[in-house]
């Protein structure tokens, strides 16, 4: 079997993959990028709006402060706030690095780093290009690697000396040396041999689980890998239960159904409209965010032009809100034909200015619907699209609580509480991706000796089996099921007996899992790679429902019909959960979640925090003011 | 809505192989790469393709459908008969691994013949300053999501093999091309496009253009430009006079 | 980057498929057309400059413009001038039909419509080309397409007396259906001759800062919409300058003579 030695292995090659490899290599680690698809292709090639970074570029008001307070209230105060300080700090910096890579971001007039709104964002915050920021995001981080390729080419003669892409290569398990992490084991998708990785430190970047859903934003390599493979190497996963379902997917033809219309639609003009016409939005508007948003279309309109004497419009509301209101559209039966609500641009803007603006959404809709997004509106409905929860890890270095585990982007948790804001990921993905890959060179720079890699042939003959059975379960049905049941009982609003039937649900899947069996060789066998898949999948879908189901409040991407109230003591509490090293026996514990620094939680009005705290937080809050 | 298409599909490991017939069902909106995914599902659990996204953003599920470079993600059913037999085969100009997908690899190494961005070494993180009219032309040429159809479809290496060493690509024109046209890059690129990376053996045919999903007009607005940029450089003896008397660089 | 170990060596290969092309739309219609295009404008360009009804008072054949020779009409003669004096005996056309004829020949668009349509390199994307070896534009003769910017400054002079010429015309003969033609035909080729990817070049194409430049960038934008329909106007000014040229030779033959010829 094929066996690499390295300092630091990297699961994963989309922008927190690639930008936390670039750090380990820049600290002097020898560095391997493993990836399912080939190098450039991950998921984050598909963001579209932009990076959220405070650099005020376009509003000189705005700065990390202002951007901390819209990242807690996005995500209803449930964020781990020292990640979203990090976060709102280190964000300008990370952006204007990529542009010395050779970003070519969009401009302002005096020739800064353009910055356009988006919702929940007070200020126009998001650095973009066009429509495709995930794809100069991507490119970019890409090739800065070979760039440092380049570097050691001329160093050593080996353009792969220090830091080398695994491309087409799917990680199975980690390996563990004892309590640390000691390496990890994987199968080369196109030849389907074995592949070994011995490194004491290992960074998860492996993005997020939408495949678990039907309807989803998400492509085939969200099969909850990293979650499973943290959870399985004994670290622990919060937030599972916070899932955003993004308010504007395509819901027609149902080929595409579920793949995004991006949120800049909406923050370059577009409106959410009902069958009746109706700017339905305005109806939907929440107590905790009354003062924030305008109450008549004129004064919505008016913003566009006028930020600092209007409030915004309702359609840039959080997503979480916007979501909900077009499913009760739909349910009223006010919705579109198939099946959504109308979002309009183009009464809003000149046809020239839409295929400017938004060149890649007139792309799609021309060539996936037959639509065209200058004269007619666009059907959309909410789609799964990113999940909030992940591994649990320390905001500083990115650390799990095994030794040598390391996480950061989306398979992380934490940052972005119960509800993400739009553009937070890609920033998100610099900011982490980095401390990550920091972290994970100071670790290997402290350790004593190398740890040694055990449980191989496990991990071996738990990849083989499906291949070895026959007449087993069809993969391709096992999964179908897993993500009707999750699309239909553990969705956008949930109720307690769902959750329990769909439990049961899994349950059975995982027992056809077991069972399930592929025909045909190792070489790049999708029917093979789907069975391997599906562990990681119905054990993350198990952590889901079962987080979903104790969280007796709503709450940013966790709305339960039954318990529709947000809770001040929920707040308080985070889910978490772990499992044993065979994937069976998944608890969730409830876990207090640490006080906001006093400096932090003075930068919020009384008034607001009165909305989302205890009485007892209240009082901290008194007398840490008292004191500053 | 649905009815049944006729398929024939190029299966094999390595070189070997054969297009095998297939009948399947296939519904209102759907693409060539839905049709694929049900056989997947229904009667070839083992076809091997490429893909991720679906939406025509990522690059990967490049194959020839009908003779035809195309994404098979944003190749509508709608635009066959039904009557047709649709006919699928991986890239021509790559090695096959199997069946539909088939070993880019040649593009990474050209890739990384290209040198990287350099700005100069004076110019800080944060005090970049360029105005949109000059960051245009590149941005046109980073849209590109490395599909790889116009190295596929390009026959200087489509049809002749030999000519892979000396010959970078359409796609590494257009980075070239990004690069020269940066407000901030500072590194000599147009000796290196003619003499390392074969420009010359360009002739303009513009099928690189043709098959661009992106729609970048990769020959008028790179490979054309930089084959004049090299003339500057190279070949025009007034623009060489000029630069030795004015002493101008750029 | 998509490495395996121990490759064997049938892994390396491309798919064998023994077909030059599996196209099913009729991918030869485009290369056929251009060749048939270009094979009449040759042929008629070859009988063009042997042809001496070249002139009728006040419009002169383009494919004899400007007239350099002794042996041309006094009417006919660029300012009047005749630099080439009696001992030149051959059509006068020969002297400066080298000037467009390189001009075309070495046109961006132009090689790419003889590249497909005559040597078949490629006959159209995705179709194998006949031809065992390949080399492009790297080495001699071809290496020789390089100098089409010279060409271009030269075909700017033909274009600009085609236009005096038309003008002249319809100074004289405003009502001549002659020096309408010469007219349009005269635009046509300019349209062509400024949308050349060497003037796009030339006006700000080779900079690196539009911005520090606002009128050459004005113009660049200007001549790249121009650039963006060169295909169309190569064609149009093609068949314009053909039309212009057999309608002088007609009326000067009087095959025409209706009074707003
Ligand atoms: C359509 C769409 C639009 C979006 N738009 C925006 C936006 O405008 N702004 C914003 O901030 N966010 C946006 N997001 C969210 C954001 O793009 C993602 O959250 C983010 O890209 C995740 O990045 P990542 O680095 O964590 O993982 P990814 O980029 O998803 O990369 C995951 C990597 O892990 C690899 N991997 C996974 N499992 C394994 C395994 N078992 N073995 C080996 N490798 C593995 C994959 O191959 C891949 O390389 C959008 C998301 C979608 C789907
Ligand atoms: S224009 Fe040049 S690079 Fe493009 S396909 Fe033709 S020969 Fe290849
Ligand atoms: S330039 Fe166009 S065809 Fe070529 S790889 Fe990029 S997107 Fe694909
Ligand atoms: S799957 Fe991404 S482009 Fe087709
Ligand atoms: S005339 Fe066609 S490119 Fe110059």
């Amino acid at each position: 079997m094929e066996r690499h030695e390295y300092d630091v292995v990297v699961i994963g090659a989309g922008g927190a993959g690639l930008r936390a490899a670039i750090e380990a290599r820049q600290q002097g680690k020898r560095t391997a990028i493993v990836c399912k698809s080939l190098f450039g292709k991950a998921h984050t090639v598909m963001a579209e709006g932009g990076a959220a970074a405070a650099m005020g570029n376009v509003n000189s008001s705005d700065n990390w402060m202002v951007h901390f307070r819209d990242t807690m209230r996005g995500g209803k105060f449930l964020n781990n706030w020292r990640m979203a300080e990090l976060h709102a700090k280190e964000a300008p910096d990370r952006v204007w690095e990529l542009e010395a890579w050779g970003a070519l971001f969009d401009r302002t007039k005096d020739g800064k780093i353009s910055q356009r709104n988006f919702g929940g964002h007070e200020y126009p915050r998001l650095a973009h290009v066009g429509d495709r920021t995930g794809l100069e995001l991507i490119r970019t981080l890409q090739q800065r690697v070979v760039a440092l390729q380049q570097e050691d080419e001329k160093l050593h003669g080996d353009p792969e000396a220090y830091i080398k892409v695994f491309a087409e290569c799917t990680i199975t398990r980690l390996l563990k040396d004892g309590d640390a992490i000691s390496g990890a084991f994987g199968y080369w998708r196109e030849t389907g041999d074995f592949i070994l990785f011995d490194a004491p430190a290992v960074v998860l970047a492996t993005g997020g689980i939408g495949k678990s859903y039907v309807v989803t934003s998400n492509s085939w390599e969200y099969t909850g890998d990293g979650h499973a493979l943290a959870l399985l190497a004994g670290a622990k996963l919060i937030n599972m239960e916070f899932i955003q379902f993004h308010p504007t997917g395509m819901v027609w033809p149902p080929s595409v159904r579920g793949i995004l219309v991006t949120e800049s639609v909406r923050g370059d003009g577009g409106v959410l409209r009902n069958s009746e016409g109706r700017r339905f939005m305005f109806d939907y508007i929440p107590d905790v965010f009354k003062d924030k948003y305008a109450t008549t279309e004129e004064e919505a309109d008016r913003w566009y032009d006028d930020q600092a004497n209007n409030r915004r419009p309702p359609e840039l509301l959080p997503r979480d809100e916007v979501a909900r209101a077009i499913n009760a559209e739909v349910k009223a039966g006010r919705g579109s034909p198939q099946g959504g609500v109308f979002l309009d641009v183009s009464t809003r803007l000149p046809a020239a200015e839409i295929t400017r603006r938004l060149p890649s959404m007139h792309h799609q809709f021309k060539e996936l619907a037959d639509v065209d997004i200058t004269k007619e509106p666009m059907q959309v409905g909410p789609t799964c699209h990113y999940i909030m929860g992940g591994v649990e890890v320390d905001a500083d270095t990115g650390a799990a609580s095994v030794p040598g585990l390391f996480a950061a982007g989306e398979v992380s948790g934490g940052m972005h509480g119960s509800n993400r804001l739009g553009g937070n990921s890609l920033s998100d993905l610099l900011v982490f991706g980095r401390r990550a890959g920091a972290g994970a060179a100071g670790y290997v720079d402290g350790l004593a000796k190398r740890p040694s890699v055990t449980g191989v042939e496990e991990a071996k003959a738990e990849a083989l089996a499906p291949l070895e059975r026959t007449g087993g379960e069809n993969p391709y049905e096992v999964h179908h099921e897993l993500q009707r049941t999750m699309n239909d009982l553990v969705g956008i609003i949930r109720k307690s007996e769902e959750i329990s039937e769909a439990l049961q649900v899994v349950e059975k899947l995982k027992e056809r899992a077991k069972n399930a069996a592929s025909s045909g060789s190792r070489i790049y066998n999708p029917g093979w790679h789907l069975a391997l898949d599906l562990r990681n999948m119905l054990l993350v879908s198990e952590c889901v429902a079962k987080a979903a189901l104790l969280r007796e409040e709503s709450r940013g991407g966790h709305t339960r019909d039954d318990f529709p109230g947000m809770s001040a003591g929920w707040r308080r509490k985070l889910l978490v959960c772990s499992a044993k090293p065979d994937g069976t026996s998944v608890t969730v514990e409830e876990r207090a979640q640490p006080s906001m620094r006093g400096d932090l939680i003075g930068l919020f009005e009384r008034s607001e925090l009165e909305k989302y705290l205890t009485e007892e937080e209240l009082a901290e809050y008194d007398a840490a003011v008292k004191e500053s | 809505m649905g009815y049944k298409a006729k398929f024939r599909i190029w299966r094999g490991e390595g070189g070997e192989g054969r297009l095998e017939d297939f009948t399947v069902e296939v519904n209102e909106g759907e693409v060539v790469l839905d049709v694929i995914h049900r056989l997947q599902a229904t009667q070839t659990p083992d076809l091997a393709v490429r893909w991720n996204c679906k939406a025509g953003k990522c690059g990967s599920c490049s194959m020839e459908i009908n003779g035809r470079p195309r994404l098979g993600c944003m190749t509508r059913m709608s635009t066959f008969e039904e009557s047709e037999t649709i006919t699928v085969t991986p890239l021509r100009t790559f090695p096959v691994i199997k069946d539909l997908v088939t070993d880019v690899s040649f593009n990474y190494q050209k890739a990384r013949e290209v040198p990287s961005f350099t700005p100069p070494a004076d110019v800080k993180p944060g005090e970049y300053r360029m105005q949109q009219v000059d960051v245009e032309r590149s941005q046109e040429f980073r849209k590109c999501i490395e599909c790889f159809m116009c190295q596929n479809v390009c026959h200087v290496i489509r049809d002749h093999e030999e000519n892979k060493p000396n010959f970078s690509g359409p796609r590494y024109f257009i980075r070239i091309a990004e690069l020269d046209m940066h407000p901030y890059d500072v590194a000599e690129r147009k000796e290196p496009a003619q003499e390392e990376h074969g420009l010359g053996y360009c002739n303009i045919t513009k099928c690189c253009t043709e098959v661009c999903p992106e729609h970048i007009k990769i020959t008028d607005n790179a490979i054309i430009p930089m084959k004049e940029r090299v003339v500057d450089r190279k070949y025009d003896p007034l623009v060489w006079l000029g630069s030795k008397i004015f002493k101008r660089q750029r | 980057m998509t490495q395996t170990t121990a490759e064997s060596a049938a892994r390396k290969q491309r798919a064998q498929i023994r077909v030059r092309t599996l196209r099913t739309d009729r991918w030869w219609l485009a290369p056929a057309f251009t060749f048939a295009g270009l094979l009449l404008f040759l042929i008629y360009g070859f009988w063009a400059i042997f042809d001496k009804s070249y002139f009728v008072d006040p419009y002169i054949a383009p494919f004899s413009s400007p007239c350099l020779a002794t042996s041309c009409p006094e009417g006919a003669r660029l300012f009047g001038l005749a630099p080439f004096g009696d001992w030149y005996t051959l059509p006068p056309g020969i002297l400066i039909l080298g000037l467009p004829g390189g001009f075309r020949l070495t046109c961006y668009y132009y090689r790419k419509a003889y590249y497909r349509s005559f040597w078949l390199s490629p006959p159209a994307c995705a179709v194998a080309e006949p031809h065992g070896k390949y080399t492009g534009e790297t080495r001699l003769p071809l290496i020789l397409q390089n100098i089409h910017r010279y060409f271009f400054y030269l075909a700017i002079v033909i274009g600009l007396i085609l236009t005096y010429d038309a003008v002249l015309a319809l100074v004289h003969k405003p009502a001549g259906l002659g020096s309408w033609i010469l007219l349009v035909n005269a635009a046509l080729i300019l349209c062509y001759t400024f949308g050349c990817h060497s003037c796009r070049h030339i006006t700000a194409g080779r900079l690196t800062h539009f911005s520090r430049h606002p009128l050459r960038y004005k113009a660049w934008t200007l001549v790249s919409k121009l650039n963006a329909r060169h295909q169309k106007f190569a064609w149009a000014s093609l068949f314009s300058v053909m039309i212009a040229d057999l309608y002088v030779r007609l009326v000067a033959m009087g095959v025409i003579n209706f009074p707003f010829a």
